[in-house]
């Protein structure tokens, strides 16, 4: 079971998420203390492993630092759910087989605190709290193939041998 | 049906006669662009995975840009490690310190831009290279890592926008204006995913420098590329610009070319425009804003750091004092010593003006003109999000070389025509 932290916010972005001052570094850790700073600065005392993100359109947009993934990841969380997703944000998030969610109806569905469970391969978010089901088209095969392998480069490797 | 320009290079980069919209492709690259923050990352990933190597050693263009000369130890480390890098793999162009630019000002101006190709780069703005009728887009770490190793990446072919830009510029409005007057228009997620082809007789009118502004913004509106076409202007500053590789193929959208969206634009009605705070679609009219008190004027970065805006910022600065802190950053080492050679340090310095080494530096907060809590910047740069440029509670105002240079005067949003003859 896991725990949500809604944003209602659209175009919450890479600055945001991982403002620029802290890209003197690419330790994940480090970026992790960071996470969603200047958004809210209490997001790193609240989110436990596991957790789940959840917001609005064009979520991640702006620069293409993969340390916006990372800081995320870093933080514990186990997806973002978005109505939509910036593109390098998305392409970056399944480079580093991260999986990521694009739902229009969650951010309307979910509220603060709620309970989710997720079954990535149908495509089905429960959301035990309110006793709703939500629905989302699956990632496509190729990307399900990178995320599969733990990301591109992972694939790449394996695709060599 | 017949293809865009976007169809066309992705189609000769994958090795196949067409591609459609949606369509996964594996396409060759031709030049990968690195810098100091997305660079360093994938080469520890290369190396953690036992791939560490280069595919073409003379396809790699590196200048570590943003926090150069290194900020502080964190940023040397990364430095560092960039450097070691380039070393190892014989990479033929790294530009160290002394020949540092911000990196989309300078892969044009030392002739790594061709018309046809494809280029990446570990930088949101690589879409800026489109205005050379070229394939430019941004990617992170990881996809960089695998284009250095192997000189290919995967890529969803992008269904095309058209932007017509109708009519001529007025007295004091500039490219950058154009570009946030779309942004406005569309918002920033107008064209994600998409390709921005741009066409119309005002882009005809414009310099390679000003169209590089509009592409370069690309990316604000969520756009994968910004591109435009090929003419006697781009032709004249490649032949001034390519060195190594001077041949290139020119590709054009064909008449009956599919587009989601076709938007016209009567340019002739746009005023200089002001992007507020948090948002580069929050363009407005000077005619709407002046007169709010600015602290930090910044004119540079890979949107407005080039010769032609120093111009333009020197032109109005010339004989004038500045009332509030004034940073001006050539965007490359020889577009400072341009700046220097045609006197117009004379009119910065003269103004009270502080001329700094070229680096991305403050346009995204790192150092070299950051903002303490509640400041507010007029800036040359591209994104104005909360904290991009300092303190959380910073505000940015994104405007052109001219309405920086009015307001750094006033000290407050200002229209440049009124310093204009």
């Amino acid at each position: 079971m896991s725990k949500v932290h809604v944003y209602k916010r659209d175009h919450i972005n890479t600055d945001e998420i991982i403002p620029a001052r802290y890209l003197n570094t690419d330790d994940e850790t480090e970026l992790a203390k960071h996470c969603l700073e200047d958004l809210d600065v209490d997001f790193v005392n609240k989110v436990e492993a596991g957790d789940i993100i959840v917001a609005g359109e064009d979520f991640g947009c702006g620069s293409s630092r993969e340390h916006a993934i990372w800081a995320i990841r870093g933080a514990g969380v186990q997806t973002v759910i978005a109505k939509t997703f910036a593109r390098i944000f998305y392409r970056n998030a399944i480079n580093n087989g991260f999986y990521v969610i694009e739902s229009p109806e969650a951010i309307e569905k979910i509220n603060n605190g709620d309970e989710l469970e997720i079954d990535y391969k149908t495509g089905l978010i429960k959301n035990e709290t309110a006793g709703i089901d939500i629905k989302f088209a699956p990632l496509p095969d190729f990307a399900l193939e990178i995320i599969k392998a733990g990301g591109l480069l992972n694939k790449l490797v394996k695709n060599n041998h | 049906m017949g293809m865009t320009i976007t169809e066309k290079i992705l189609s000769r980069a994958a090795g196949k006669d067409k591609v459609t919209p949606g369509e996964i492709i594996n396409a060759k690259l031709d030049v990968v662009m690195c810098h100091d923050v997305s660079t360093p990352p994938a080469i520890s990933m290369l190396v953690e995975k036992g791939i560490d190597k280069v595919f073409d050693r003379e396809k790699i263009i590196v200048t570590p840009d943003h926090f150069q000369p290194a900020k502080d130890i964190k940023s040397a480390e990364l430095h560092k490690r960039l450097d070691e890098w380039t070393r190892r793999h014989k990479i033929k162009h790294y530009y160290k310190l002394g020949r540092v630019g911000v990196c989309h000002a300078l892969l044009p101006e030392q002739g790594h831009i061709r018309p046809g190709e494809v280029i990446i780069g570990g930088d949101s703005h690589t879409c800026t290279y489109g205005a050379f009728a070229a394939f430019g887009t941004g990617v992170g770490s990881t996809d960089l890592a695998a284009a250095v190793a192997t000189g290919e990446l995967w890529f969803k072919v992008p269904a095309s926008m058209k932007f017509i830009l109708n009519g001529s510029l007025g007295s004091g409005v500039y490219s950058k204006d154009v570009i946030l007057a779309i942004i406005a228009r569309i918002g920033v997620d107008g064209a994600l995913y998409r390709a921005m082809e741009f066409v119309g007789p005002v882009l005809a009118s414009m310099s390679m420098e000003a169209r590089m502004t509009i592409t370069n913004m690309a990316i604000e509106a969520g756009a994968k590329n910004g591109i435009m076409g090929f003419d006697k202007v781009t032709k004249q500053y490649l032949d001034e610009h390519l060195k190594d590789k001077k041949d290139y193929t020119v590709y054009e959208s064909d008449e009956d070319a599919e587009y989601v969206s076709v938007e016209v634009f009567d340019c002739s009605a746009i005023e200089p425009m002001v992007a507020l705070p948090h948002l580069p679609s929050n363009g407005v009219p000077i005619s709407e804003c002046a007169g709010k008190e600015m602290d930090q004027a910044y004119i540079g970065s890979c949107t407005n750091g080039r010769i032609e805006d120093l111009r333009i910022a020197a032109e109005i600065l010339k004989g004038k004092k500045v009332t509030i802190r004034t940073l001006v950053v050539p965007a490359t080492p020889a577009i400072w010593k341009q700046a220097k050679d045609e006197g117009l340090f004379d009119a910065f310095y003269d103004a009270g003006c502080v001329i700094a080494a070229p680096t991305c530096g403050a346009c995204l907060g790192g150092f070299m003109g950051v903002l303490a809590e509640g400041e507010k910047c007029i800036s040359t740069t591209n994104r104005n999000f909360v904290g991009r440029m300092g303190h959380p509670k910073s505000e940015v105002y994104l405007a052109s070389p001219a309405t920086a240079a009015a307001s750094a005067i006033q000290g407050k949003l200002a229209d440049p025509r009124n310093y204009l003859e």
